[in-house]
């Protein structure tokens, strides 16, 4: 019984990982670009839900839009500002841009929004679910339920409509998409815009269990990149995958081993992961 | 010869003056985090230090339980002010080094307080050892800032040793009282905080023929506290010592609720459970958790009223239990400089030596302050405090108690 329920809160957790990374997916594996700002969009985003709760009394489906709309607005802009430009620059000079850009936002929200933390009430889902025992805590499980509507919805879009061959097109090869009509930097944008609002979305549902602050991306921005390097390069259900593997043994080592030790755990898969199969769960060779 | 005249009055005049000045003038250096992530902490203690020659300076007879509070000034000093001369060591330790240096050197302070930051005090009373200059550490509770035979270093905050002592000792009155508390859980933050608090709590309950059924250790950064929790719902224990920060002493909560587990009692030890974030986020989930503090406003007119009252007027504020230890440890000094009746470095560090304060002297809930030969007050100790409602109330021990204790954990029930 209580075996059961380490599982599932491990599971539970671990669609939140799948959750949070699945925007950084689409910008890391598919534009070749590393955000590491990605852990500030989703910071960002349950700011936005925090703002839209306490001043205009939004419930949570409506400032979970709020995130992703104004999130979908940031990544254009960062994009359009920043990353456009940096592109034609060596390697380094993105990597060293993102970094920046993760410093800016970080920072900014701590001047904006102070150093304490905020909270959204607690159960503003709601109470936990109880399946013959097990408890499923209630905004876990709609995180993991949003989870996976955004991979299955981004895994469609990707690779069943117009959008989505565009997208694909540009990343493949910049060159041949534009000989084809398509503008790459349209598409680019259209992308980092929906890596935001996915991370916006995230942030939101995120904030209605975890304390407010404008570092929290550095409890959950690591997890992000290890999540997306696990799950394989560009593929959005290798991500969805990979979260549930790490949050099941982050919560089996925790229960069984010990709190401390969970990370040895989950980096010691991740590097024997990436030693039989560099391109990850799910990666294209 | 008129001229020698005017320039023999003029040079008279300076040297009278000159006199006159360290007459009536004390100079107490203080070090604290003025800038930097812990200036609001360094802030509202030099305010409550401040507040401290205030009432020394001033006659305040209706606090005139402590010491020097009813006359004006250092009265065996012939009424002499004492004067604050602070600086910021920005909570880096070397800074603390410099400006304590500073201090010594160009202001020729006759002793020192300070300085928040554990490892600023340690590198700022090596300088004070140096210079022979006495130093008074209000609240940093590192253990080896005394113990390193230094001569002029003097504590008067209970550190981590005396807290898990308290702890222990409330746990075996509640058995007295009848209720189970036999078994703890120690759940730790596994950096330098939580692991050494952790160490002495488990020390203590060991002494006191506590049994400790779960040592956790966690990293406070983590996302997910789930697995925590279900190691302490099944072990159960009698009561549950969490050594945490902030953030995850929020999700310990929120997840015990989600987990569907009341522990039987809660024991938070400061950090995380102290900071008012805490408090309006998961308040209403931590009902009857116990914290620490030595600092209690107490009954209305009562000394520490009416000291509250008075930092309220000056800051806007009620006063914290930081602020107050920095507070009894000015207090401390000045009746120490007072009682030596000299700003000689030496015959102050006698005079330190020599306090005996009793509990009815003092503005925290010390069993009084008296230093032992490494320099740490043998007396230091705390008031247990429990959320009830949105306050935390005094509970433990008896004399100082508002509220009757709240037994068991009430936490969202």
């Amino acid at each position: 019984m209580i075996l059961l329920q380490v599982i599932v809160a491990g599971l539970l957790i671990g669609a939140v990982y799948a959750l949070f990374s699945s925007g950084l997916t689409l910008v890391w594996g598919m534009m070749n670009v590393i955000n590491f700002a990605h852990g500030e969009f989703v910071m960002l985003g349950m700011y936005v839900a925090f703002w839209g709760f306490t001043l205009a009394h939004f419930g949570v489906a409506s400032f979970s839009a709020a995130a992703a709309v104004m999130l979908f607005m940031l990544g254009v802009l960062v994009y359009l500002a920043l990353i456009r430009h940096v592109m034609r620059g060596p390697m380094l000079a993105q990597i060293l841009s993102t970094f920046g850009l993760l410093l800016v936002l970080r920072y900014s929200a701590f001047w904006a929004f102070g150093a304490n933390f905020v909270s959204l009430p607690d159960g503003i889902l709601g109470p936990s679910l109880n399946v013959g025992g097990i408890l499923l805590s209630a905004p876990k499980l709609v995180a993991g339920v949003a989870a996976l509507a955004v991979t299955i919805g981004m895994h469609l879009l990707l690779t069943r409509t117009m959008l989505g061959s565009r997208i694909l097109a540009v990343a493949e090869d910049r060159n041949a998409a534009m000989l084809m009509g398509i503008r790459p930097d349209r598409m680019q944008a259209i992308a980092w815009g929906l890596s935001g609002a996915s991370a916006g979305i995230a942030g939101a549902l995120i904030a209605t269990f975890f304390p407010i602050s404008a570092t929290v991306g550095e409890s959950l921005g690591l997890i992000a990149f290890v999540v997306v390097t696990f799950g394989g390069f560009g593929s959005v259900p290798g991500a969805m995958i990979a979260g549930l593997i790490i949050g099941l043994i982050e919560s089996l080592s925790a229960f069984y081993v010990g709190p401390v030790y969970q990370d040895v755990f989950v980096y010691a898969l991740f590097v024997l992961v990436l030693w039989i199969r560099p391109r990850g769960l799910m990666g294209k060779a | 010869m008129k001229r020698l005249l005017l320039s023999a009055t003029i040079v008279a005049a300076f040297s009278v003056s000159a006199v006159a000045m360290a007459a009536s003038e004390v100079k107490i250096g203080v070090i604290m985090p003025l800038s930097g992530n812990s200036a609001s902490a360094g802030k509202a203690a030099v305010a409550a230090m401040e507040l401290a020659t205030q009432i020394v300076n001033e006659p305040h007879p209706e606090l005139k339980n402590l010491p020097l509070a009813s006359g004006a000034g250092l009265t065996r000093l012939g009424g002499a002010k004492v004067k604050l001369v602070v600086a910021d060591h920005q909570g880096n330790p070397s800074e603390g080094q410099s400006q304590t240096l500073r201090l010594i050197t160009q202001e020729r302070v006759v002793a020192m307080l300070g300085s928040y930051h554990s490892s600023v005090s340690l590198t700022a009373t090596a300088v004070a050892e140096r210079y022979g200059i006495p130093y008074v550490v209000g609240d940093s509770v590192a253990a080896n800032i005394t113990g390193r035979g230094f001569k002029w270093t003097f504590r008067t905050t209970p550190i981590a040793s005396d807290f898990a002592n308290n702890y222990m000792d409330f746990l075996t009155d509640l058995k007295k009282a009848g209720h189970p508390a036999s078994t703890v859980a120690i759940v730790h933050e596994n950096t330098d905080y939580g692991t050494s608090v952790a160490g002495t709590v488990d020390k203590a309950a060991k002494a006191h023929g506590i049994d400790v059924v779960a040592d956790i250790s966690y990293n406070a950064n983590g996302a997910d506290v789930s697995a925590q929790v279900l190691q302490l719902k099944q072990k159960n224990p009698d009561a549950i010592v969490f050594i945490a920060y902030t953030s995850d002493s929020i999700l310990y909560m929120k997840t015990m609720k989600s987990l569907d587990y009341l522990p039987k009692f809660v024991i938070g030890d400061d950090s995380g459970f102290s900071d008012p974030a805490f408090i309006s986020a998961v308040g209403n989930l931590a009902q009857g958790a116990l914290n620490r503090s030595a600092w209690n406003i107490g009954a209305k007119n009562s000394t520490t009223w009416r000291i509250n009252e008075m930092y309220k007027a000056k800051t806007g504020r009620d006063m914290d239990d930081t602020s107050g230890r920095d507070m009894q440890a000015a207090f401390t000094l000045m009746d120490a400089i007072n009682r030596a009746g000299s700003t000689k470095p030496d015959a102050i560090r006698k005079a330190l030596q020599a306090t005996n304060l009793k509990p009815s002297q003092l503005m925290m809930g010390y069993r009084g302050v008296k230093f032992d030969k490494t320099g740490q007050n043998t007396l230091a100790a705390t008031y247990l405090i429990q959320l009830i409602g949105e306050h935390y109330v005094a509970v433990w021990p008896a004399r100082a108690a508002q509220h009757k204790l709240i037994y068991p954990f009430k936490g969202w029930k």
